[in-house]
């Protein structure tokens, strides 16, 4: 699947704009992750590429299709859980599936079949005859996916599916995206950037509604200026290095943010001084506060291109 | 691409009908009662006052109540499932049209109020005389009425952005079509210079055309033919603003 932006952007209420002209070009299949803080314009991008809302300017294309002009094409291939959308307590969990099946245009039969058997597939099928009032917030989001999900939709967008729920529900959520990616682009936007980490085979990292940087994880962190992280735990340890970041955990446990060369250069001491320290590559949470500044700015280097 | 479903309108507009009323009333089935209570509660009021005198015209006037709740739920129930659940979301971007997801919850609103319709039509077979053609004609009123109401509910829908605002709306819209206006009992019952008023609400001409079936109200012919001519007029004016509105997206 293609998707492509050109110069797309939304302002509402004639103020700043939530999308400033973002161009972008995917072809891909798989989980496409969108990263960024709150009102960074994810949710925005996402109604607007699902043919909810009218970009104020530019364009925007699934395939050859624009999501503007051709958007009742567009809709023969995608599905959409909204941020906010949650099941209608006075249905179960079998009816919310099954009908949302049949307004893609499944009959009565197939519908509950598929609706069954998607229900299944999420560990929801005690649950399926009971209102859907009664699930808890985990179960309540997984039948919001498992709607969509059961659907043929080659494009599935996922607007926070997994915020609020518990790390295990987000472990079990994330099972069945990869499980289900298979020969779609699913579009996820999420602020726990772990699961983007996990999930997302292409990220992007999208800040006052401008795009910061798109790529596979490791592209990612190819470009940032410190894409490794040595974690001593010692209390004897003390730095004064240029060019790294220090970051004093606790006592005993101190993260240093640097260059290969860098964290290479440190260890020798390390090793004279007995100290225990692993070596790990920067999560996407590292990279992320590297790319859009964690407040404190790291302006004095500026040579480094990041 | 994977092969894309072909849309079967009727699927569409079956789920709209299973989800806004058959799902609620199989799981909750103390809305089965839900829509008779407010047209039954007048019915009592005017029937008793009257000394039973007005009970044919309260039992056509209870009729006309329920299709324009018909339209008042539609506005709710659309607003609730756009703004509360965020569902008419997913229809959107789904291969449903709005005008199927309209229609299909227009019929839904009718299908909710089966057991109001059947108690009020049994009613108005026992205590209300018209002849045949009267019954063709009260029957073309209530569907007219029925089709303003759904459009303006549906239009209306189309604004509001939480429940509080659409809970305003209803709340206005009902005593203003239903209970004021001479639907409840004939308008000879207004004096002048307030009869004029009671002109402005559209369920006042469905009223007189009623009326003047069940021999409550003598409308001569060019009266109906007017008191029809707005009514229609209303009615298409309403309905063309209603799907214009009728935009999709949110801009
Ligand atoms: N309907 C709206 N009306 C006005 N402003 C909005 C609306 N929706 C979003 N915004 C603004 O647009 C910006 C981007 O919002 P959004 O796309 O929801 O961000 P995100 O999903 O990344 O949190 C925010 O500043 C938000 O306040
Ligand atoms: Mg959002």
């Amino acid at each position: 699947m293609r998707l492509r932006t050109q110069e797309l952007s939304k302002t509402y209420d004639k103020k700043f704009p939530a999308l400033d002209n973002l161009n972008l070009d995917l072809n891909m299949n798989g989980i496409f992750s969108i990263i960024g803080r709150n009102g960074a314009g994810k949710t925005t991008l996402v109604r607007i590429l699902s043919t909810e809302l009218l970009p104020t300017s530019g364009k925007g294309f699934l395939n050859d299709m624009d999501v503007v002009d051709d958007a009742e094409e567009v809709r023969q291939y995608i599905a959409v859980v909204p941020q906010e959308a949650r099941p209608l307590p006075w249905l179960t969990p079998l009816q919310t599936v099954s009908s949302y099946l049949m307004w893609r245009g499944y009959s009565y039969r197939e519908s509950k079949e598929k609706a069954k058997e998607a229900l299944r597939e999420l560990g929801l099928e005690g649950k399926e005859g009971q209102k859907s009032r009664k699930l808890s917030g985990g179960q309540k989001r997984k039948l919001m996916v498992a709607t969509v999900i059961s659907s043929e939709a080659p494009v599935v967008f996922l607007d926070e599916p997994t915020t609020g729920l518990d790390y295990i529900s987000r472990k079990e959520l994330w099972q069945l995206l990869s499980r289900m990616k298979k020969d779609r682009l699913i579009i996820l936007t999420t602020h726990y950037l772990e699961e983007a980490e996990t999930l997302g085979d292409q990220i992007m990292i999208l800040d006052k509604g401008k795009l910061v940087d798109i790529g596979g994880i490791d592209d990612l962190r190819s470009k940032v200026r410190l894409p490794y992280v040595l974690k001593v735990y010692s209390q004897n340890f003390k730095i004064e290095e240029e060019g790294v970041q220090v970051q004093k955990i606790s006592d005993r446990e101190t993260f240093v943010y640097g260059s290969a060369s860098k964290i290479y250069g440190i260890i020798p001491y390390l090793v004279t001084n007995k100290m225990k320290f692993t070596v790990e590559e920067a999560s996407l949470s590292n990279i992320f506060e590297q790319y859009l500044g964690t407040g404190e700015d790291e302006k004095s280097d500026e040579e480094e291109s990041w | 691409m994977r092969k894309v479903m072909k849309r079967k309108v009727g699927s569409q507009i079956v789920a709209s009908i299973l989800v806004n009323s058959i799902y609620a009333m199989i799981n909750y089935p103390v809305v089965l009662i839900n829509t008779l209570l407010a047209p039954l509660a007048i019915l009592a009021v005017v029937t008793f006052a009257s000394k039973g005198t007005l009970l044919p015209v309260a039992a056509v006037g209870a009729l006309i109540m329920n299709m324009v709740s018909s339209g008042t739920s539609l506005q709710q129930d659309l607003s609730h499932l756009k703004n509360d659940m965020r569902l008419q979301d997913m229809i959107v971007s789904s291969p449903t049209s709005s005008l199927v997801y309209v229609i299909g919850m227009a019929i839904s609103e009718i299908v909710y109020s089966i057991p109001t319709i059947a108690f009020l039509i049994i009613l108005n077979v026992i205590f209300v005389k018209v002849t045949l053609i009267g019954g063709v004609v009260l029957f073309l009123d209530m569907a007219t009425i029925f089709t303003f109401s759904i459009s303006l509910g549906f239009f209306l829908s189309t604004f509001t952005s939480d429940i509080i605002q659409s809970w305003g709306f209803s709340g206005i819209l009902s005593p203003l079509l239903t209970t004021i206006p001479p639907v409840y009992y004939p308008i000879t019952y207004i004096p002048f210079p307030y009869r004029y008023l009671a002109y402005l609400s559209p369920t006042t001409y469905a009223s007189e055309i009623a009326q003047s079936q069940t021999g409550f109200y003598n409308l001569s012919a060019s009266g109906f033919a007017i008191a029809w001519i707005v009514l229609l007029g209303i009615t298409a004016a309403l309905t063309f603003l209603a799907l214009r509105r009728s935009r999709w997206r949110e801009i």
